[in-house]
């Protein structure tokens, strides 16, 4: 279940993150700005990322960190109890 | 005092000397050559000499690196109060500062602390690179990028060539603050700030610099092409120094600079209203009304850079708070309604002055003064920030 979240992270990732490189040549825990994400394009990643499992990041969640790689992002979902996305 | 002391911390003994002080240069000094540096585009090089002899280009460099330790607030209230006499003088010692709190902030390594020393002991003037040709204005995006020769560790060096569509008085500054990838192989994001010493950089115009106002700043285009100390490359990411501090530092110093042209106006106004009382006691001047509606602008406007100035004091150690959304889009819209403001302001003196604020030759010309505000919206374009602060907004949460 849990690698399901994830490939939908990484097929997100691959249409909204603008990197500068191929995701498929990420690990879960690169960090994403390293890999080319602007602040821009981190916004447009949690728009689809609210949009695909229906939910809404709280205050406290809306910080850099948060989108800085794969695993951080499954993590915040999982807190937000997405299902599948908890380890 | 240093700007990493607690907030509200400033003592007004210091803010009031400052002040003083930066009046006196501004009557003596900034306001003599003024309309001379604004007709020939010149650099106003009595003025920044004036700012070196009073050890001011140190300003925010802390006691302990031999500098005056000032704070943000006292920084912006000198800003603001040179302004008032030339603001492209002020505009040149503010972009010094921005580089200046970049270094003291972010530039821990031995190196760069020696440098910031060198700063203060060599009253060096640091200017800045951080826009290139084909990025659109956009500084957290770099096509350039710092090629490293020779092994880590001491010795090693760092080459550079940028094509800077803007390099404010770039063949004036000692250094010139220059952003660029980190490497060859870096996405365009991934950025560092390396100090290039004048002494090793080699500047090619690619454009002049014949503008509507702020034409003492020479800003003009250069491909710049530099060797240096790989040690003077900052720790931090650009991309961290970016919203952290250059950002904030200079939406308040901007922000405060405006608000020191707009007072200058608002007073010129408010000088013609008097004298004209003066002629006609008992009689209120026809210009009363609109002057009361100018000071409403004016408090308004002063309310909100002294109000961010606090704000930032409040968190400037803590980058989880600069880096908040709610910190971001209050901190880009202070820049977007300073630079709307002080344009307002300047129109409404010119209305109340009316043809002695529209002829050159008056004590009550706002000529230069309006044209000079007009740079604020469009020297760092108000609709590339509107658009960022659209796009924080989307992310922004009630609470």
């Amino acid at each position: 279940m849990s690698s399901t979240v994830t490939d939908s992270i990484r097929a997100l990732l691959a249409e909204h993150a603008r990197l500068g490189v191929d995701v498929a040549s990420l690990s879960d825990t690169d960090d994403l700005y390293t890999a080319g994400m602007t602040s821009h394009a981190s916004v447009t990643v949690m728009l689809a990322c609210e949009d695909e499992w229906d939910v809404e990041f709280p205050q406290q969640m809306l910080k850099k960190s948060t989108f800085a790689s794969i695993a951080n992002i499954r993590a915040a979902l999982a807190e937000l109890e997405v299902e599948g996305a908890s380890a | 005092m240093s700007i990493l002391t607690a907030p509200g911390t400033t003592d007004p003994s210091v803010l009031r000397e400052a002040v003083a002080l930066a009046h006196r240069i501004g009557k003596e000094t900034a306001a003599v050559h003024a309309a001379d540096v604004d007709r020939e585009g010149r650099f106003p090089k009595e003025t920044v000499d004036a700012f070196r002899a009073e050890r001011l280009l140190g300003a925010m460099v802390p006691t302990e690196l031999g500098g005056l330790g000032h704070d943000v607030r006292t920084t912006a209230a000198i800003v603001r109060t040179v302004a008032r006499y030339c603001a492209s003088s002020a505009m040149i010692l503010a972009m010094h500062h921005i580089q200046v709190a970049s270094l003291v902030r972010h530039g821990r390594s031995e190196a760069l602390r020696d440098y910031a020393r060198r700063v203060a002991a060599e009253q060096l003037l640091l200017a800045s690179a951080t826009t290139e040709v084909g990025i659109g204005g956009n500084t957290r995006n770099s096509s350039c990028y710092v090629e490293r020769v020779g092994d880590d560790g001491p010795g090693q060096t760092f080459k550079v060539t940028k094509q800077a569509p803007v390099i404010s008085y770039g063949q004036y500054a000692d250094a010139i603050f220059t952003t660029a990838r980190r490497a060859e192989d870096s996405p365009a994001s991934d950025q560092v700030l390396a100090v290039c010493e004048s002494a090793a950089v080699h500047l090619t115009p690619l454009s002049g610099w014949d503008t509507m106002g702020f034409r003492g700043t020479c800003s003009l285009g250069f491909t710049l092409e530099a060797t240096g100390d790989a040690a003077l490359i900052h720790d931090d990411s650009f991309g961290d120094i970016s919203a952290q501090t250059m950002l904030p530092v200079a939406h308040l110093l901007w922000g405060s600079l405006w608000l020191g042209l707009a007072e200058e106006a608002s007073w010129r106004a408010q000088r013609f209203v008097q004298k004209a009382a003066r002629k006609n006691p008992g009689q209120t001047p026809p210009a009363s009304a609109r002057l009361a509606a100018l000071m409403v602008t004016r408090q308004e406007f002063a309310a909100s850079v002294d109000s961010m100035m606090t704000r930032y004091e409040q968190i400037q150690d803590d980058p989880e708070a600069l880096g908040s959304i709610d910190f971001m889009v209050a901190i880009n819209t202070l820049k977007i309604s300073a630079s709307t403001e002080v344009v307002d302001v300047v129109n409404q003196a010119l209305l109340i002055c009316g043809i002695q604020g529209y002829r050159e030759d008056t004590e009550f010309s706002l000529g230069r003064l309006l044209r000079d505000a007009h740079g604020a919206a469009v020297m760092v374009n108000n609709d590339r920030i509107a658009g960022n602060t659209a796009q924080l907004a989307l992310m922004q949460r009630e609470f």
